[in-house]
């Protein structure tokens, strides 16, 4: 497999990386009525928790089994039941997810096994709840991997093999790089066909910004139970993000189910190809309402791409977000001067970048030196306040803007809309000539690159 | 040994809640026991981390997997005047191959490379689970790098599954006991030297209190930690006072230095008109008994006239606004008390609050405070609270970030008075503030338009105003 180059540094100074429980948490986070869990100390959750509730800005059910040290030692069994059975009485949740850590998984605490003897313990449990255990080690990996192994294990755990297809039923596994708002977006375009979508997960319907009648201490929102257990009859996976691959190639060996990967939905021929599989799909032609989606982006390419060409622009995300932003601006005329993912990933050998590394913020603070742009999450906050170029806040966290969650960067409607947020950002820093700029070989350099378009 | 050190701070003899406990309670500790798929909170390592982190200029190095950094750092408040070094994320960041191999050589570069690139005063290095469990030996390797290195490499050993974020606070001030206190010596001293410990400065609040200290007279030494500096806290115990803030956290460093270095401790608060008071005085009243020129106490008392006839003179056009509105108060220890007279002197009505967090001696001075039908909450479950807030019970809760839900979510105006929030709200300047922000929030219009329903969900219209069928 490609590996990107990877900084060698021992200390690793302010991650871009998190860990792949946290992404195992927000797979599980789109699931109704689940109660995600991370079987490790209770500081391992409550970080990933206060992390999530920043960015989403909405109540984070998260659960942990509370390991002390001798527990750790003697084994972590006792502790992990325990919680589950606690969990269950105190909530009754349809799926109880359990994610693994660095701690339990240095121990080599057998998850699998354990599912098994809990099963037999517990039969009454095991019925009346989906209990999906995960491998989600600190130590490997990051966020994109924990999600994907966690959707995955969902779909080994609770698919089953269907004898009879819905013709217009797709499923769509939808990567961690989409916020509950592209999901949404997502949704429409394939509504907008007469299909009918079953989302894994579907953040849109559970992190978007729910008004509750009561209290409720599991997930509220997204994809049910009988949903995913239903997925194999649908006629078509539609896996968004290279990540999504894994999880759907196991439910094309479980169910039959084929998949079409889409690496990307930001990009005006990214969108088309997505477009066109629905109409091939559905037998339906495009409807007026995408059609004009599809002009307005147009137009807004023919007027706003004097302000992108030859920009400098320097990109720190998730490898498969990285890859998506990477390419729309490259698309738009910019120069991507520096491409810094967190992890290693298939999708890095695509990504085209003066410099392409799998490191951390201050790697990426070297390399975004002289950017006219940056995009990365709300860490780079400290690094752009030193550099003083402007900053568009993408993926995880985001915790420093409101709406993280419902930022739609996807279809023709969210790449315009992207589009005109980084090209104001050029318009507003657009040099503004002056008498120096133009003097003779030998005086003053003048300003090179850069738009001298008049608007 | 760690579990030596666990044991001694379950014994510290400062802490009130201790005091109350047979020989066998405190051997248990001081945390409640953890249910599993029933527990909330953090672990020791993010306690001594929000403990020490706070000394700014200083590197804080995390050893261990991701997680440990990479899922936290960037999320505290805590601000500096100097050096911004402290909010930088250091982490060794263990993968597979150190976890069997052992990652004690990979610990070592990082700190060299950090000192190298940084060249901080000292580094701080934090012990996780994951390198606990693999035998990681973190002092023997700080040992080896200070010496190499001719720096201060201070081990943290306070792996998060030894117990809660509350023994990490105190396991981080054993850090600074047995390896920072008393190892420097500061350029001068003078009789009116203090030291602040426990206090974090959140969203910059010490600075609300620190122009009255320089008012007084009064040299801070050192801060412990909050906007702290490494040398000056090396230096502490050459101070003349210590003021110990949150009574919970730091007890033990306070204790300790009163007993190795005869330094006389008080506990106050920042919080609350009278409070803040107080706490001058005593500032005031122990310095002078330790040598301070006796004027000290009279300067004071003038400070405390204007300053408390100024107070009272802003937070009163509130008085008719806020008059008969109801709090429900949920914050930790100290704050409890020391907010409840704060508030009600701005004509609030306090309902309840909890007392998770509070020693035996705040709960008694509550109920002095309250009489015996107030109603403190040892243990609210989130339901409950929706409950109470759902059937109108309070007009506004004022709590930390992780249950803002439960009252937002319940169209009930919330207000943040836990570690994230961005609003300062000690001394005097901080208690306008309080009940300005409180103000602002009740009377905010959204209240009146959020909880609508629905025209779709509304009740039918009455007869006679629809179409006849």
């Amino acid at each position: 497999m490609f590996k990107a180059h990877q900084s060698n540094k021992a200390a690793a100074i302010n991650p871009l990386k998190m860990s792949q429980p946290l992404g195992g948490a927000l797979a599980l986070l789109g699931i109704d009525s689940c109660l995600p869990c991370f079987h490790g100390s209770q500081g391992c959750t409550a970080f990933g928790l206060v992390l999530m509730v920043r960015h989403f800005r909405e109540a984070i059910p998260l659960q942990t089994t509370a390991m002390d040290q001798v527990q750790t030692i003697l084994g972590g069994y006792d502790n992990l039941e325990a919680a589950v059975l606690t969990m269950y009485e105190r909530n009754k949740p349809e799926v109880i997810g359990v994610c693994s850590t660095g701690l339990t998984e240095t121990k080599g605490e057998d998850m699998r096994g354990a599912l098994t003897i809990f099963r037999k313990k517990h039969p009454e449990v095991a019925e009346k709840c989906n209990l999906v255990f995960i491998n989600t080690p600190d130590f490997t990996g990051g966020i994109e991997d924990g999600f994907a192994n966690t959707v995955t294990a969902v779909i080994d755990a609770m698919v089953e093999p269907a004898s009879v297809k819905v013709s217009n039923r797709v499923n769509v596994l939808a990567g961690s790089h989409l916020t509950p708002g592209d999901v949404e977006e997502i949704r429409d375009l394939i509504e907008g066909f007469g299909l009918t979508p079953v989302i894994l997960p579907d953040l849109s319907t559970s992190l978007g910004g729910r008004q509750p009648d009561d209290f409720t201490a599991t997930t509220l929102g997204g994809v049910t139970a009988a949903e995913i257990k239903g997925m194999g009859a649908a006629v078509l996976t539609l896996a968004i993000g290279e990540h999504m691959r894994k999880p759907a190639e196991a439910l094309e060996l479980k169910t039959g189910v084929p998949f079409k990967l889409f690496d990307r939905l930001v990009g005006l021929e990214a969108v088309d190809a997505f477009i066109t599989t629905l109409s091939g799909l559905s037998d339906r032609p495009v409807p007026a309402r995408v059609r004009r989606q599809r002009e307005h982006l147009v137009d807004g390419m023919l007027d706003g791409h004097f302000y992108f060409s030859r920009k400098r622009v320097a990109v720190a995300l998730e490898p498969d977000l990285l890859y998506a932003y990477c390419g729309f601006l490259q698309e738009m005329g910019c120069e991507v001067t520096a491409a810094v993912a967190p992890t290693q990933s298939a999708i890095l050998e695509k990504i085209r970048a003066w410099s392409l590394l799998v490191g951390d913020h201050e790697d990426f603070e070297t390399l975004s030196r002289g950017a006219d742009l940056v995009v990365s999450n709300s860490h780079a906050r400290m690094s752009v306040s030193r550099s003083g170029a402007p900053l568009v806040r993408a993926g995880f966290p985001t915790f420093d803007r409101l709406g993280a969650g419902h930022r739609v960067v996807v279809g023709y409607r969210g790449t315009r809309d992207l589009l005109f947020e980084i090209g104001n950002i050029f318009l507003a820093n657009d040099h503004e000539h002056s008498i120096q700029d133009w003097g003779l070989e030998g005086t003053t350099e003048g300003h090179h690159g850069g738009s001298h378009a008049k608007a | 040994m760690l579990v030596d050190k666990v044991q001694e701070v379950f014994n510290e003899p400062g802490c009130a809640t201790n005091q109350d406990k047979s020989a066998k309670e405190r051997k248990k500790g001081c945390t409640k026991s953890l249910k599993p798929g029933a527990a909330a909170g953090g672990c020791a390592f993010d306690g001594a981390k929000i403990a020490l982190q706070p000394i700014a200029d200083a590197a804080h190095l995390v050893h261990g997997p991701i997680a440990c950094e990479g899922n936290s750092w960037d999320n505290r408040g805590s601000k500096s005047s100097h050096s911004q070094l402290y909010r930088t994320g250091f982490t060794t960041d263990l993968s597979e191959l150190d976890v069997i191999h052992g990652a004690e050589k990979k610990l070592f570069k990082a700190i060299k490379e950090i000192v190298l690139k940084y060249d901080p005063p000292a580094v701080f290095v934090y012990q996780t689970c994951v390198p606990a469990l693999i035998g990681d030996d973190i002092e023997a390797v700080c040992k080896f790098a200070a010496d190499k290195l001719g720096k201060p490499i201070i081990p943290v050993n306070a792996p998060g599954f030894v117990g809660s974020k509350n023994l990490g606070n105190k396991l981080g001030g054993e850090t600074l006991l047995d390896h920072v206190i008393g190892t420097r010596e500061p350029e001068y001293t003078t009789p009116y030297d203090i030291n602040i410990i426990g206090e974090y400065n959140l969203a910059g609040e010490f600075w609300q209190v620190k122009p009255l200290l320089d008012k007084m007279g009064v040299r801070i030494l050192s801060m412990i930690s909050g906007d702290g500096k490494y040398n000056e806290v090396a230096s502490a115990h050459r101070a003349k006072v210590n003021m110990l803030v949150c009574s919970q956290a730091l007890v033990n460093v306070a204790r300790k230095m009163e007993e190795r270095y005869g330094i006389p401790y008080f506990e106050g608060s920042f919080y609350g008109v009278s409070d803040m008071s107080d706490t001058l005085r005593n500032i005031a009243k122990l310095l002078v008994g330790r040598g301070a020129p006796n004027d000290l106490i009279a300067r004071t008392e003038t400070i405390i006239t204007e300053e408390e006839a100024r107070a009272w003179r802003r937070l009163a056009p509130y008085k008719d606004r806020l008059t008969g509105k109801r709090v429900l108060l949920f914050t930790g220890g100290v704050k409890s008390w020391s907010m409840v007279t704060a508030l009600e002197g701005a004509g609030l009505e306090i309902i309840g609050t909890s007392v998770k967090k509070s020693t035996k001696e705040d709960k008694e001075r509550l109920k002095k405070i309250k009489g015996e039908e107030f109603h403190m909450w040892e243990d609210l479950k989130p339901r409950d609270i929706a409950a109470m807030l759902r059937d109108a019970k309070a007009d506004i809760m004022l709590s930390g970030g992780r249950s803002q839900f439960i009252a937002l979510k319940a169209k009930v105006p919330w207000l943040d008075v836990n570690q994230e929030r961005h609003v300062a709200f000690a001394g005097y300047e901080g208690i306008v503030a309080l009940v300005e922000e409180i103000d602002k929030t009740l009377s905010n219009p959204i209240w009146r338009q959020v909880r609508l329903p629905a025209p779709w969900d509304a009740p039918a219209p009455a007869l006679g105003e629809t179409a006849a069928e």
